[in-house]
């Protein structure tokens, strides 16, 4: 299991990961109870015989050119990198996906994975409530119960997710345990799996949780690299100088980053949520601040305290609030191939605000994360180097935030 | 022989089962632990599987979560847990403490480090509830050396094959977890349980304890037919919190459970 940095490098370029039994180096696994072990299985066994599967591949490209609407555009923010001077920003537009974000392209896999393992009924936890919203369209859309899992604080600040899950026909189930936010969620998830493991599909948002689902995430969500490296051939002539992403489970992060793996001209940028500072408590920047430890089923770093318990985050971004990350990017943090760092609540209020004027696109919250480091970026490289930025989701669900930051009550 | 290996070969002697009962350490108060640790074996325990509390118990029920909530909040650590464990040896050297809790607070402090710490407290055995074997190698080489026993679950859904696995890497007993779900969960079938237990034994030497869904006497008699040892936890956190304020009772109570299902199990 141990991994020296010497050996790390070495195994990282001939690596095909996760191994077997879903291990990023030291990360990853499968650390759950028994009563789920048997699902994890099955699951593992058809992703693996559907990953190679015709029919499978078929649907799955159907659905993301005609329900999804990719490939998304590459669009050259030119206002936005004049404003900053510097290297060229480029933005993927993940915002333009239905339902407005980049979490469709996993629960479009995974729903059709349900579909084909024969499970009616899918379960899904949710922070902000894109990932339920996700969920939840995608259960309308294959016909598919959807029950959706969010913490009873989010739920208050949500409120317009939640309406729009129920709207779609999903039953929210508010969390009250804990600190009553996604990790909680995530909890009580994975409680009503193992109770109705036999029926039930879990959706898993993130590209985090037990062994297979941080590789089937991975998997679903590559799409966006792809689609990257073929747009930038085309409109570039040439691949980016530096990809950037914010990271909070890591899902676009990882999807826009894996094709990119072994390119290692292509610099990577994972953007955490920085909060109000990395120098006190209140962030959720594991990889920047934490240590390796064991959370919902996978070894990752976490923010813990002394005792191993794990600490409340925060965010102003209630997508990026969760201590831990998916275990692949604790694997390229450990073997140097990314950088992980943080942008503060402040630093993506201002990005926000500065993409909605300069080039009237609105990002979520989370994504302002990764626009506000891109712009910093930007301004340390000369202007014939390009930056693409992971635009992973649109701001129309942050509206009542700013606004109230703004001491609008809309 | 270990306390636990020396406990079931002396109540298989008596042709007598294991009462097993569950209290999370800390809840509701640090102080509050040892002395009903051993109004548990007054009552008639005769092993105590002692919970670490963690703030993501994401095996429990809300029971559970709660008695982890209360020991957290005034930071019942695991370092304090072996300390309890200590204090309950100075007066009783003979029944077995096995700790039960999750991987992370373990991991934190370092596997030889709790490994020799729990020894030298007198802890006999450990179970991770979200460590299976394939992902226990290091931490088995940590307590095997030292001889503290660890304890693997077994579900309704564990294959033969896995079943077998298990039964070779786990020393001590084996947890049967009686049904899918969650800790305090309503519904056992004795029947259904006693089918699995029947699989169990083709693949596992060691002693079986059956948990999930044991609340009363009736139960536990039923249970104890079929295995040998009956494991109840969320039934007595349940009259722990109901008396949160009020130690002794709590004691009185939970010592009334723990009788029953004595009587019950000796009886059937």
């Amino acid at each position: 299991m141990s991994t020296t940095p010497d050996n790390a490098h070495a195994a990282f370029m001939e690596a095909n990961l996760p191994d077997a039994r879903g291990h990023f180096g030291i990360h990853g696994g499968r650390f759950v109870s028994e009563t789920l072990t048997a699902a994890l299985d099955e699951l593992q066994a058809t992703y693996l015989k559907l990953r190679d599967d015709a029919d499978f591949q078929k649907a799955f490209d159907s659905d993301l050119a005609h329900y999804v609407g990719r490939p998304s555009p590459l669009y050259y923010a030119e206002r936005l990198s004049n404003h900053c001077g510097g290297a060229r920003i480029f933005l993927k537009r993940e915002d333009l996906n239905h339902t407005g974000a980049h979490k469709v392209n996993n629960t479009i896999g995974q729903a059709l994975l349900a579909k084909f393992m024969g499970k009616k009924k899918i379960i899904a936890e949710t922070g902000a409530g894109q990932h339920g919203v996700a969920s939840a369209t995608v259960a309308a859309r294959f016909g598919l119960e959807c029950k959706v899992f969010m913490g009873s604080t989010d739920v208050e600040r949500q409120k317009l997710n939640v309406y729009r899950m129920k709207l779609l026909g999903a039953e929210v189930e508010s969390v009250t345990s804990g600190t009553k936010t996604l990790k909680d969620a995530m909890n009580e998830a994975m409680r009503h799996w193992v109770t109705n493991v036999d029926d039930t599909f879990y959706i898993i948002g993130t590209a985090a949780g037990p062994h297979p689902y941080p590789m089937l995430v991975r998997d679903f969500q590559s799409i966006i690299g792809r689609e990257l490296k073929e747009q930038s051939l085309e409109q570039l002539g040439r691949q980016p100088d530096a990809l950037v992403a914010c990271v909070g489970g890591g899902s676009n992060a990882i999807g826009m980053f894996y094709p990119y793996i072994k390119n290692p001209e292509v610099a990577l940028y994972g953007v955490e949520a920085g909060g109000l500072g990395l120098d006190g408590d209140d962030h959720a920047a594991p990889l920047n601040k934490g240590r390796p430890g064991v959370l919902h089923g996978n070894r990752t770093y976490l923010m813990e305290d002394e005792n191993g318990q794990i600490m409340g985050t925060h965010s102003i971004s209630a997508g990026l609030d969760y201590p831990g990350v998916g275990p692949e990017h604790s694997w390229l943090k450990d073997v140097g191939r990314a950088n992980y760092v943080a942008a503060t609540d402040d630093e993506a209020i201002d990005a926000f605000h500065k993409l909605t004027r300069l080039e009237g696109i609105m990002p979520a919250l989370e994504s302002s994360h990764a626009v506000a480091y891109g712009m910093k970026l930007a301004k340390t490289m000369s202007s014939d180097k390009v930056i693409v930025v992971n635009l992973s989701g649109r701001g129309d669900k942050d509206i009542h935030t700013i606004a109230a930051l703004d001491g609008v009550t809309a | 022989m270990s306390r636990i290996n020396g406990l079931f070969a002396a109540l298989q002697a008596q042709g007598k089962k294991a009462l097993i009962p569950y209290i999370t350490a800390g809840d509701p108060q640090k102080e509050a632990t040892v002395p009903m640790m051993h109004a548990l074996v007054e009552a008639g325990a005769d092993l105590i599987e002692l919970g670490v509390p963690f703030s993501d118990p994401m095996a429990d029920g809300p029971t559970i979560q709660l008695a982890c909530e209360r020991a957290l909040a005034h930071n019942t650590s695991l370092k304090d847990v072996l300390a309890m464990v200590a204090e309950f040896r100075t007066t009783n050297a003979t029944t077995p403490v096995v700790l039960m809790g999750y991987l992370n607070p373990v991991e934190r402090m370092g596997y030889d480090e709790f490994a020799a710490a729990a020894v030298v407290a007198g802890v006999d055995g450990v179970l991770l509830v979200d460590l299976p074997p394939e992902e226990a190698v290091d931490v088995e080489d940590s307590f095997k050396s030292r001889e503290l026993d660890m304890i693997y679950l077994i579900a309704p859904t564990t294959t033969d094959e896995r079943i077998e696995t298990i039964g070779k890497a786990g020393s001590g007993y084996v947890y049967y977890v009686s049904l899918k779900g969650v800790t305090g969960s309503k519904a056992l079938d004795v029947d259904d349980v006693a089918r699995n237990l029947d699989r169990i034994r083709k693949h596992v030497s060691i002693p079986v304890g059956v948990g999930f869904g044991i609340s009363n006497g009736a139960t536990a008699g039923a249970v104890a037919k079929v295995c040998d040892g009956v494991i109840v936890g969320s039934a007595i956190v349940n009259r722990i919190a109901a008396n949160a304020d009020n130690a002794e009772l709590a004691r009185q109570q939970v010592s009334e459970l723990i009788a029953e299902m004595r009587t019950a199990m000796d009886q059937a």
